[in-house]
C-alpha cells in the first residue's frame, strides 16, 4: 500500500507534512483543490468522508482547516490546512463538487469569516443574512450593536444567489442566479412550524402537492457559541455543548471533556468512565426514543408520540436523581463526573431494562407494521450511500444507507472497546429503514448498559484537575458517536486558559444540508414524514 | 301500531302530544304551526349544542385513555365543565380581522359549514316521535344536506389568501368529493334492501333484523365503507389530510379565530356525530330496541329503555370506534387516500350495489330466507 505521505506529495509537491495529534498537511490555496481530489481518487484508501470544515483566523491570515477520513477506514484521519492572507476579499476554492457537506459549510464560513469560496453554486451567507455588517467569528470585528440594529421591520428574503466561477480559461466570474423561478408555487415550511423540530425554515417550491425545489435556511437561532467559547475558560464552556444537540446533551460534553482531558493529558478515574458511558446510553436511548416519537407524530400519529414519551420518562427520572437534570444532564466536567450515582440507580436502570424491552415489542406491534406507515416510509426519501457519504450523514440515517459509521466501532473512547454490541446496518436507505435503525439502536444501548450496570468499580468519579486549566499549545480533535451522529469537537489552544478557536461538528447540519436531494420529487407531506426521519434539531445547526 | 302494545314509561311523545294539544286548544291552526315551529327549532339548536360539548368532553377523555393520560381533570368532578369553559372562552375571544383576505368570502364561510351540518342534523330521528321532519326522500335529502359543508370548506381556504389555507381546501375538496360518491353509493345499496329512503320507514324495517345483517355480506361491506367514508368525509384522522397538522398547521381554518373558528370546530365534531347517527339508523336500527319475534317478555322490557336511549347507545359505540381509528392510525397522504377511493372503495362499491339488487330480486336476504323469523310485517 502506497504510504499516504507519497500520495499528499505526488500531488502537491511542496506541501507541508507534520505529525501532530492527526496528520497535517498545509497547503497553498491554489493546490487545495487538487489535494483533495487526489486524496479523494486514492485508490486503497479515499478520504471520501469530510468531517469538518473549519475556519479559521489566524491574525494574519484566515483559512481553512479540512478534517478528512475514509469510509473505508474511519480511524484514518487526515487534516488539511490553507489559508490567504488576503483579508480584504479572501477567496479560496470550493470542494462542492467533491464532498456534498461543504456546500453548506463553505456557506457558514462565508457568513462567520468573510471568506468565499469559488465554484460553489451558492454563496449566500448562511446563518446569518446578508446584509450582517461584519463577519463576526473574525478577531477584528466591530461587536458595536449599532452596527447591526435589531430591527422590527419584516425582512423580505432575497431570491438571488451570488458566486463565483472560475471559467475554462481560468478567469473568475462573478454572477447572479436565482433560486426560484418566477412563476414558482412556494410554501414556507418554517421557520414557525408544528414539524421542523425548531426554527428550521425550508422555502419549498412546489408543483401540485409535489416538492420541487427545498431551499433551506437557518440561523434563527444562531448564538454563536463558538464565538462566545473564545472568551471563556475550558470549564466555563462545558454548559455550551448541552446547548446544541439537547437530546444529546451528555453525550456532547463527553466530547468535550475528553478533547481537553487528552490535551491537557488528564486520566480520569474507572468509575466516572462508567458512569459516563451509561449516561451516554441512557441519553442516546432518550434521543431514540423523542427522534421515533416526533416521527410517528409527523406521520399524524399522535398516540405513538405519547407512547415514547412515557417511556423516555423513566430515563429523565433517572437523570434527574442523578444530577437534578433531566433534559440538560449536568454530569460530565472535566476530570470526571460532578456527581456520584445515587444508591438506587442500578436498581432503576435494572428495572428500566426490561420495561424498555417490552415497550419496544408493544412499538412493534402498534405502529412499525401498520399499513399506513409503511405506505408513509417505505421507499420514501431514499438517501443513496454515496450521498451519504458526500454530505456527512452519520448516524442512524447514515447507517441507514448502509454506511458504517459508528465512531464508538471504529474510533473506540471511554469504555466503547470493553463492552460488545452490534452495528445496526441497513442497505435501503429509506425513512423505513432509519425508523427501524432507531429502534434497533435502542436496544443495543440496553445491551451496553447491561453489561456495564453491575460492574461499575469503587473509587473516586473525578480527577485532581488544576483550577485553571491550560491547554498546551495545538489543535485537537475528539469525535463521538451522539444520538444523530458524530458529533466532534476542535479545540485550537495557544496555550491560554482560553481556547484560540473552537468548532462543534455538528450531524443534524449533514442531515439538513442532503434534505433537498432526498426531498426533490417527493410529496410535500413527504417532506414532513422525511425530516422527521432525519432527525435532526435546530440548536445543533445555529451553533 | 304495534308499538303501542308495550308499555314505555320513559318515551317523550306524551309530552310531545300534549303540548301540541295545548297549543291547538288556545290558537288558530296557523300560529299553533309556527310556534311548533319555533320550539323545535330552538330545541335542535339546543340539542347541537350539547351534544358538541358533550363529545369534546367525551372525545378529549377518551383520547386520554388512548394516549396514557389523564384529560381534562381541573374543572368540575372529572374535569365535566371543561368544555363549558372552552365554549365561553371561544365566544368571548376577538375574531382577528385578516388584510388582503377576501372579507366576504372569508365570513361566508363557517355560515357554510355550519348550517350544512344543521340541516343534516335536523333529519336524524332521536327517538319514537323525535325527529323534526320526516321527509319521505330523508336518506337523499342528508347526503345533499351534507355536501354543501364543503363549499364553506374550499371557500375558507380560498379566501384566507393563505398557502396552507388553500392546500388544505384543495385536498379537502378532492377529498370530500371523492369520499361522497362512496359514502352516497353504500347509502344506496341499503336503499335497495329496504325499499324506502324514509327514515321512519328504515327504522321501522329493522325491528327484527337490522339491515346490517338483513343484507348479510353485502350490507357488511356496504357499512364498512361508508364507515371509512364518514370518516373520511369528517377529516377526521387518519384522513385529517386538510388540517394536517403536522404538515399544515390547521390546514382551510388556519386564519380563523374565536367564534369563526368556534363554527368549523362544532360542525366538526357534529358531523362525526350526525354520520355516526346516519349509520346507527340506516345499518343498526336507529331507535329500535333489540327485539326477538316470539319473546314478548324480553321485548316488553327491551321497550323499557326509551328510544333515545338506544340510539344514543348505539351512536355512542360507532363514535368510540371512530375516536379508536383515530388515535391509532398515522395520516394517509393524499395519493394513497385517492387511491383508495378511486381503485378499492368506489369499484367494490359498484359491485356490491349490484350483489345487493340481485339479493333483492332473488329474495336471499336474511329477512326473504327465514320470513317467520324476521320479516316485519
Amino acid at each position: 500500500m502506497k504510504d499516504i505521505k507519497e500520495v499528499i506529495l505526488d500531488a502537491v509537491s511542496n506541501a507541508v507534512i507534520e505529525e501532530k495529534q492527526k496528520l497535517t498537511v498545509t497547503v497553498e490555496p491554489k493546490q487545495l483543490h487538487s489535494l483533495l481530489e487526489a486524496l479523494y481518487n486514492n485508490p486503497e484508501l479515499p478520504f471520501d468522508y469530510l468531517i469538518s470544515l473549519i475556519g479559521m483566523d489566524w491574525g494574519d491570515k484566515l483559512g481553512v482547516i479540512y478534517l478528512l477520513s475514509s469510509t473505508k477506514d474511519l480511524s484514518k484521519e487526515i487534516v488539511v490546512i490553507t489559508a490567504t492572507a488576503d483579508r480584504e476579499n479572501p477567496l479560496l476554492y470550493s470542494v462542492t463538487d467533491l464532498y456534498g457537506t461543504a456546500h453548506l459549510n463553505e456557506r457558514e464560513i462565508y457568513a462567520l469569516y468573510g471568506i468565499r469560496f469559488i465554484n460553489n453554486p451558492d454563496m449566500r451567507r448562511f446563518l446569518l443574512r446578508d446584509d450582517w455588517n461584519g463577519f463576526p467569528f473574525r478577531k477584528d470585528y466591530d461587536e458595536n450593536p449599532d452596527l447591526n440594529p435589531i430591527t422590527v421591520v419584516s425582512q423580505e428574503i432575497e431570491d438571488e444567489i451570488p458566486r463565483i466561477i472560475e471559467n475554462e480559461k481560468g478567469e473568475l466570474v462573478e454572477e447572479t442566479v436565482h433560486v426560484f423561478e418566477d412563476d414558482d408555487y412556494i410554501i414556507n415550511i418554517g421557520p414557525q412550524h408544528p414539524s421542523t423540530h425548531g426554527v428550521m425554515h425550508f422555502r419549498t417550491a412546489l408543483e401540485g402537492e409535489i416538492v420541487k425545489k427545498v431551499d433551506v435556511i437557518s440561523g434563527y437561532i444562531h448564538r454563536g457559541i463558538e464565538k462566545l467559547c473564545e472568551n471563556m475558560t475550558y470549564p466555563q464552556i462545558l454548559h455550551f455543548t448541552d446547548r446544541l444537540d439537547y437530546m444529546s446533551a451528555n453525550i456532547n460534553r463527553h466530547a468535550l471533556c475528553m478533547c481537553v482531558e487528552k490535551a491537557a493529558e488528564i486520566e480520569i478515574p474507572e468509575r466516572a468512565e462508567y458512569i459516563r458511558v451509561i449516561m451516554d446510553e441512557l441519553q442516546r436511548i432518550s434521543s431514540h426514543l423523542l427522534a421515533w416519537s416526533s416521527q410517528c407524530n409527523d406521520l399524524g400519529a399522535t398516540t405513538a408520540f405519547i407512547y415514547g414519551i412515557r417511556e423516555r420518562e423513566h430515563v429523565l427520572d433517572i437523570f434527574d436523581k442523578t444530577c437534578g437534570g433531566r433534559l440538560i444532564v449536568n454530569q460530565n466536567v472535566v476530570g470526571g463526573v460532578m456527581f456520584d450515582i445515587y444508591p438506587d440507580f442500578q436498581k432503576d436502570v435494572k428495572a428500566f431494562i426490561p420495561y424498555m424491552r417490552k415497550s419496544l415489542i408493544q412499538y412493534d406491534k402498534f405502529f412499525t407494521h401498520n399499513a399506513i406507515a409503511l405506505g408513509r416510509m417505505v421507499n420514501v426519501g431514499i438517501l443513496p450511500i454515496e450521498d451519504a457519504i458526500s454530505y456527512g450523514v452519520t448516524g442512524p440515517a447514515g447507517r441507514a444507507s448502509g454506511l458504517s459509521c459508528d465512531v464508538r466501532l471504529h474510533k473506540p473512547y471511554s469504555l466503547y472497546n470493553k463492552v460488545e454490541f452490534k452495528e445496526v446496518i441497513r442497505t435501503k436507505g429509506d425513512s423505513y429503514a432509519r425508523y427501524q435503525n432507531r429502534l434497533d439502536e435502542i436496544e443495543q444501548s440496553l445491551h451496553i448498559i447491561e453489561q456495564l450496570i453491575d460492574n461499575i468499580p469503587e473509587g473516586p468519579i473525578v480527577a485532581k484537575v488544576k483550577p485553571v486549566l491550560k491547554l498546551p499549545e495545538g489543535q485537537y480533535f475528539q469525535s463521538v458517536e451522539a444520538g444523530k451522529g458524530e458529533f466532534g469537537v476542535f479545540i485550537e489552544s495557544h496555550g491560554d486558559k482560553n481556547p484560540y478557536r473552537v468548532k462543534f461538528r455538528s450531524p443534524s447540519m449533514a442531515a439538513v444540508s442532503v434534505m433537498p436531494l432526498i426531498c426533490k420529487g417527493e410529496k410535500l407531506s413527504d417532506l414532513i414524514g422525511i425530516s422527521g426521519s432525519m432527525d435532526f434539531v435546530i440548536p445543533d445547526i445555529d451553533r | 301500531m304495534l308499538l303501542l302494545n308495550y308499555s314505555q314509561p320513559l318515551e317523550l311523545s306524551g309530552i310531545i302530544e300534549s303540548v301540541d294539544t295545548f297549543l291547538r286548544t288556545n290558537m288558530s291552526p296557523g300560529w299553533a304551526t309556527f310556534v311548533e315551529g319555533v320550539i323545535v327549532c330552538v330545541a335542535i339548536l339546543a340539542l347541537y349544542c350539547i351534544i358538541a360539548l358533550a363529545l369534546i368532553y367525551i372525545e378529549r377523555k377518551i383520547t386520554a385513555f388512548f394516549q396514557a393520560r389523564l384529560g381534562p381533570n381541573r374543572l368540575g368532578p372529572y374535569g365535566v365543565i371543561q368544555s363549558i369553559a372552552d365554549m365561553v372562552k371561544i365566544l368571548i375571544k376577538e375574531i382577528i380581522h385578516i388584510n388582503r383576505s377576501d372579507k366576504f368570502l372569508f365570513y361566508a364561510a363557517p355560515f357554510f359549514v355550519i348550517v350544512s351540518s344543521f340541516l343534516a342534523f335536523g333529519v336524524i330521528p332521536f327517538g319514537i316521535d323525535l325527529q323534526a321532519i320526516d321527509f319521505n326522500i330523508g336518506v337523499f335529502f342528508y347526503t345533499a344536506a351534507s355536501s354543501i359543508g364543503i363549499i364553506g370548506v374550499l371557500l375558507a381556504g380560498w379566501s384566507s389568501n393563505n398557502k396552507y389555507s388553500m392546500l388544505g381546501a384543495m385536498r379537502s375538496g378532492a377529498q370530500f368529493v371523492s369520499y361522497e360518491l362512496s359514502a352516497g353509493f353504500a347509502l344506496m345499496t341499503i336503499v335497495v334492501l329496504s325499499g324506502t329512503m324514509q327514515f321512519s320507514e328504515l327504522v321501522e324495517g329493522q325491528r327484527y333484523c337490522w339491515n346490517l345483517f338483513n343484507g348479510h355480506i353485502s350490507s357488511i361491506i356496504a357499512f364498512i365503507i361508508f364507515m371509512i367514508s364518514g370518516h373520511a368525509e369528517t377529516n377526521r384522522g387518519p384522513f385529517d389530510l386538510p388540517e394536517a397538522e403536522s404538515e399544515l398547521t390547521a390546514g382551510y381554518h388556519t386564519e380563523y379565530s374565536g367564534l369563526t373558528f368556534g363554527f368549523f370546530y362544532l360542525a366538526e365534531y357534529l358531523n362525526m356525530f350526525i354520520y355516526c347517527s346516519i349509520a346507527t339508523t340506516v345499518f343498526l336500527g336507529g331507535w329500535m330496541p333489540i327485539q326477538i319475534p316470539g319473546l314478548d317478555a324480553l321485548n316488553e322490557v327491551m321497550w323499557y329503555i326509551p328510544s333515545y336511549v338506544w340510539f344514543f347507545g348505539k351512536t355512542g359505540l360507532l363514535i368510540f370506534l371512530s375516536l379508536w381509528v383515530r388515535w391509532s392510525f398515522p395520516r394517509l397522504r393524499i395519493d394513497h387516500l385517492l387511491n383508495l377511493e378511486w381503485k378499492y372503495l368506489l369499484p367494490i362499491n359498484l359491485v356490491n350495489l349490484l350483489v345487493m339488487v340481485v339479493i333483492v330480486l332473488t329474495d336471499t336476504s336474511l329477512a326473504g330466507l327465514f320470513p317467520s323469523l324476521l320479516a316485519t310485517n
